[in-house]
């Protein structure tokens, strides 16, 4: 019973798929809830990839299944389960968060199925536990901020103060920001999902620093950003921070009151290449009422990256090849420079942004230079493949 | 006698999930029903406080995430060849880690319900909230064990002659340890203990009156659905492969809650049905539509409002039962 | 001393904000005998009504009614639709019912106005910095909420305490059965106390919309300091509500404020850190527990 079984299913895999059945991409990503608008990006960014090639990506039909993890890590696994073993889907991408990609990846690079992370890059899957099956496009998160450190020394800042929420993102983005800084550093710590930082304003007067670095993503960024303002501490120091605490969608909900701000990327949308240039248009053409963010412009490229392979390849049968494929990196990143490095994870360049206002009064980035070239990060020593 | 036949037939189909799973093409069945059976035990332990004792703890989380985490600790010194308090060696025998996890919660339970049985009603509620979110907070700034990110178990713990790589044959430990828990909480829900504990619900000065320790019954009843929970966790951080401080947020422990509500507070049967309920609807919703959570608040809703007794009275009363 | 006078003002601020939350679920626990977790739901709604309509008007003052008017129908509606049919249940499923709502509005609001949080401004009146006392210069927007914070106080002082409907709240809140069998219509009652909590929820939410980032899920972030400030204050207490709101602000912010600073005093920098950290995020829920080990009925139990 159970041979004729797999005898029909092997049957119905060899014939069925090749007729022009698209193939399936899975997107786990993170919709509901205040970090919703973070999975939106990434899911509208995947697409606009696809569209912009007629549906397809390297000339083969693909389609997208997207679901919501709602944040919680059982969740992700759940869905990657179900991806993987149900609708027979081998490319999964989309994770937002690492603890959700903690519990998710290493099922999906376990079990032969590629995974390509188009936001986090934990530091406990970049060293020792890297795998073969495991890209990441964006960033190893402790690089984010790195660049930002390197900002801070390049400006000449003596005396910085450095505040993160006290959870293990947090403490790696201040440990990163002394990496590359090497000045004088106080920590200050603020708690999971607060919202009032007007204790920290006040401390931050009292230190009187040359500059000041943040962390706060989503939601709390925003508040920080418009109590700092408030508090009149943005006339006499300036705050410097990584993406994650100045995209598109923290400058709008803040307005003008972010000018003024600097800010360290691996891209921006005023880059000078074609590949962002026809990613900048599409998404303005198709989303005007929404600002493209490093999180969208992440997946675009990881919708870029899979086409390549897939040109190569054409389909993702022999997973080896498309493995090999994927490893060249042989695309155009709308940031410019990109390639793996040994851990899988991105080798690129990394930039300072001035925020200044928009022709329409809203704030944006403006590229001032390039800060770090060709840097992976520092785990990479540590993954054996 | 109708409703052993019926246990009996769930039974023989629980056992044959694996196969009906593979038949169907369905294999995430199987994960599903892990996690069904894992939360459902979860709640059922503290179904155990709250509608047998009548005591409604908003922190049982904190046991689940205590169990998980001793599993996830215990793994993380195996694989790094340290030791915890520089004496006590990691293990992945499962034969050691599940009895550790029930050991442990255990202790915490004991040491959380001596201080917040001195209060009750909601006060009771939120002072084991306060319990749980201290120790939510503990573990989220713990930098060994990962801090919010977690531990990464990469692999379930072991058991003899089974392999439990496997994921039916997981399920099966998972379906086995559970009957074992039901039938046993079943028998202590009728023995002279539970009938006390249902006293004290009903009426405590009446028991207290007949010369029993009301608090002392209370606390053994509040360790024991501790240690329930405590095993739920770590067979959850075994069947996740992962664990973390999510594990015991207070959102988790309000799930639980709603597990409970939502399928008959005070049955043996409820709580599983609650969570079987909750875990399909989500994932069944969130793969139709992204806005899962409107159609999700309206059925809570309606079920509330519709039926008193949750999913278990609406069962009866189809079915035509006696209660 | 500046520095400490500083965190006094946040902590107070802070403290006025978990009162205006706190009075309402306060009232509707101690009188209704109902937990509603949706109460964070009505500070969402308010923040989203009162915001848009100052983005549209161009004017922050014309967003206080439409906030207010906006929380307070909400709040009528779902007593009337849900809430009404749950006074005689038990606790458990009131939140149940009220968890469902939550989900409801959080999903009502991402498919109304999308995933991405508003834009807030604050009113140019208060827009600068104030000097209280020669070298502290703080925002007067602030100060703003505290003035407000502190009128709402007096004002429902005087509303409980000088007229008939007060009274009967307060009877309310001490003997439920009795106030029924005066032959008060307690179903109005009761849907007045409900409109009144979503009107300060509300407002209390519209208020915090230039200072937090206005967005799904803004509530429950609230909601847990919230239900602590109740129970802390004991239920059914707009006067627990009030000294608990303002000590747990104060206390919340001295903690993270100054308790690091200390313990960096006699331990290793990023030990005292970790600490510090670690004992101020669970500052008020250890206060709590404290507080309800010693007080079972919190502060100021009603009627006692």
């Amino acid at each position: 019973m159970k041979k004729l079984l797999t005898a029909a299913s092997l049957l119905a895999l060899t014939t069925l798929p090749s007729l022009a059945e698209p193939l399936k991409i899975g997107v786990i990503t993170t919709l509901s809830g205040p970090a919703g608008y973070l999975g939106e990006q990434v899911r509208d960014g995947l697409q606009l990839a696809i569209d912009q090639e007629g549906g397809k990506l390297g000339g083969v039909d693909v389609e997208l299944v997207v679901e919501d993890d709602g944040l919680k890590p059982g969740n992700g696994l759940q869905i990657a389960d179900k991806f993987m073993n149900e609708e027979g889907i081998k490319l999964i991408t989309g994770i937002i968060f690492s603890n959700v990609a903690g519990a998710t990846v290493p099922e999906v690079v376990e079990n032969d199925a590629i995974y390509i992370s188009p936001n986090a890059g934990p530091s406990n899957l970049a060293g020792a536990g890297c795998n073969k099956n495991y890209f990441v496009v964006s960033w190893q998160n402790d690089s984010l901020h790195e660049a930002t450190g390197a900002a801070a020394k390049a400006l000449g800042y003596k005396k910085v103060v450095a505040l993160a929420p006290n959870y293990q993102a947090g403490k790696d983005a201040i440990a990163g920001f002394k990496r590359e800084f090497g000045g004088d550093v106080t920590e200050i710590y603020t708690q999971l999902e607060q919202t009032d930082f007007a204790p920290e304003m006040a401390q931050i007067r009292a230190a009187a620093p040359d500059a000041v670095f943040q962390f706060h993503p989503g939601g709390m960024g925003i508040a920080f950003l418009k109590q700092y303002v408030q508090a009149g501490l943005s006339k006499d120091i300036p705050m410097i921070v990584s993406e994650p605490s100045a995209d598109g969608v923290i400058l709008n909900a803040v307005g003008e009151a972010a000018v003024g701000l600097k800010a360290t990327t691996h891209w921006n949308a005023d880059f000078d290449n074609e590949a962002n240039k026809a990613m900048v248009a599409a998404w303005a053409a198709k989303h005007p009422d929404k600002p493209l963010t490093t999180y969208g412009q992440q997946a675009y490229d990881v919708g870029l990256l899979i086409a390549s392979a897939l040109k190569k390849t054409g389909g993702i049968d022999d997973l080896d090849a498309f493995r090999a494929a994927l490893k060249e990196a042989d695309f155009t990143s709308t940031r410019g420079d990109f390639k793996f490095g040994p851990n899988q994870h991105p080798v690129q360049d990394w930039f300072m942004v001035d925020i200044v206002a928009g022709p329409d009064g809203k704030p944006m980035w403006v590229t001032k230079e390039k800060l770090r070239d060709d840097v992976g990060d520092v785990y990479a020593a540590e993954c054996k493949m | 006698m109708n409703s052993r036949i019926l246990a009996a037939v769930l039974l023989i189909l629980l056992a044959a999930l694996p196969f009906i799973a593979q038949a169907t093409g369905q294999s995430a069945l199987l994960s599903l029903a892990s996690r069904i059976l894992i939360y459902g035990m979860a709640a059922t332990s503290l179904n155990f406080v709250l509608g047998y004792g009548g005591m409604v703890s908003f922190g049982h989380a904190a046991f689940f995430g205590i169990g998980g985490y001793v599993v996830g600790i215990l793994y993380h010194h195996a694989d790094t060849e340290t030791l915890f308090w520089g004496f006590i060696p990691g293990t992945t025998q499962m034969l050691i880690t599940l009895p550790a996890a029930i050991l442990v919660s255990g202790a915490f339970a004991a040491a959380i319900g001596a201080l917040s049985l001195r209060t009750g009603g909601v006060q009771f509620i939120m002072i084991t909230l306060a319990f749980a979110q201290m120790l939510f907070f503990l573990f989220v700034s713990l930098k060994t064990y990962g801090g919010e990110d977690g531990i990464i178990v990469r692999r379930t713990n072991e058991l003899p002659f089974l392999n439990t790589r496997d994921r039916a044959v997981m399920y099966w430990v998972v379906l086995a340890i559970t009957v074992a828990f039901a039938l046993g909480l079943r028998r202590l829900t009728k023995s002279s203990f539970g009938t006390v504990i249902s006293g004290i619900r009903q009426n405590e000065r009446r028991m207290a009156a007949l010369g029993i320790p009301a608090y002392r019954y209370k606390l053994f009843a509040f360790i024991l659905s501790g240690m329930g929970a405590g095993l739920a966790g770590a067979l959850m951080v075994n069947v996740l492969r992962f664990a973390s401080p999510d594990m015991m947020h207070w959102t988790k422990s309000g799930e639980l809650m709603i597990m409970v509500i939502l399928g008959g507070v005070g049955t043996l049967v409820g709580p599983f049905l609650g969570a079987a309920a909750l875990l399909s609807l989500e994932s069944v919703l969130a793969s139709w539509s992204e806005h899962w959570p409107l159609a999700m608040g309206l059925i809570l809703l309606v079920v509330v409002l519709g039926t008193r007794g949750g999913l278990m009275a609406l069962v009866t009363r189809l079915t035509g039962g006696r209660k | 001393m500046i520095l400490f006078l500083e965190q006094l003002l946040n902590g107070l601020q802070y403290g006025v904000m978990l009162f205006l939350l706190a009075a309402g679920l306060t009232l509707i626990f101690g009188i209704m005998g109902v937990i509603n977790l949706a109460h964070g739901s009505l500070y969402m709604i308010g923040a989203y009504a009162g915001t848009l309509a100052a983005m549209q008007t161009g004017s922050f003052w014309l967003g206080v009614p439409v906030a207010l008017i906006a929380a307070a129908l909400t709040g009528l509606v779902m007593e009337a639709v849900v809430i009404r049919r749950l006074y005689a249940r038990d606790h458990l499923d009131q939140v149940l019912a009220t968890f469902g709502l939550i989900l409801f509005f959080n999903q009502s609001i991402i498919l109304l106005f999308g995933r991405q949080p508003m834009f807030t401004q604050l009113p140019d009146l208060f827009s600068g910095a104030v000097e209280v006392i020669p070298g502290l210069p703080y925002p007067s927007y602030r100060l703003f909420i505290i003035a407000v914070g502190l009128l709402v106080a007096l004002g429902l002082y005087l509303i409980i305490n000088r007229t008939r409907i007060g009274m009967l709240v307060r009877a309310g809140s001490t003997n439920r059965e009795m106030v029924r069998a005066l032959g008060v219509d307690i179903r109005l009652l009761y849907t007045l106390v409900f409109g009144l909590g979503a009107l300060l929820a509300g407002l209390a939410g519209f208020l915090a919309g230039p200072v937090l980032a206005v967005q799904v899920g803004m509530g429950e972030q609230i909601l847990l300091s919230t239900f602590v400030v109740v129970v802390i204050g004991g239920v059914g207490s707009i006067k627990g509500a009030f000294v608990a709101g303002i000590s747990l602000g104060v206390i919340d912010t001295m903690l993270r404020a100054f308790l690091p600073g200390m313990l960096r005093q006699v331990m290793a920098g990023p030990e005292a850190d970790a600490l510090g950290v670690g004992i101020s995020s669970m500052g008020i829920y250890l206060l709590m527990a404290l507080v309800l080990l010693v007080r079972p009925k919190g502060l100021f139990m009603a009627g006692s």
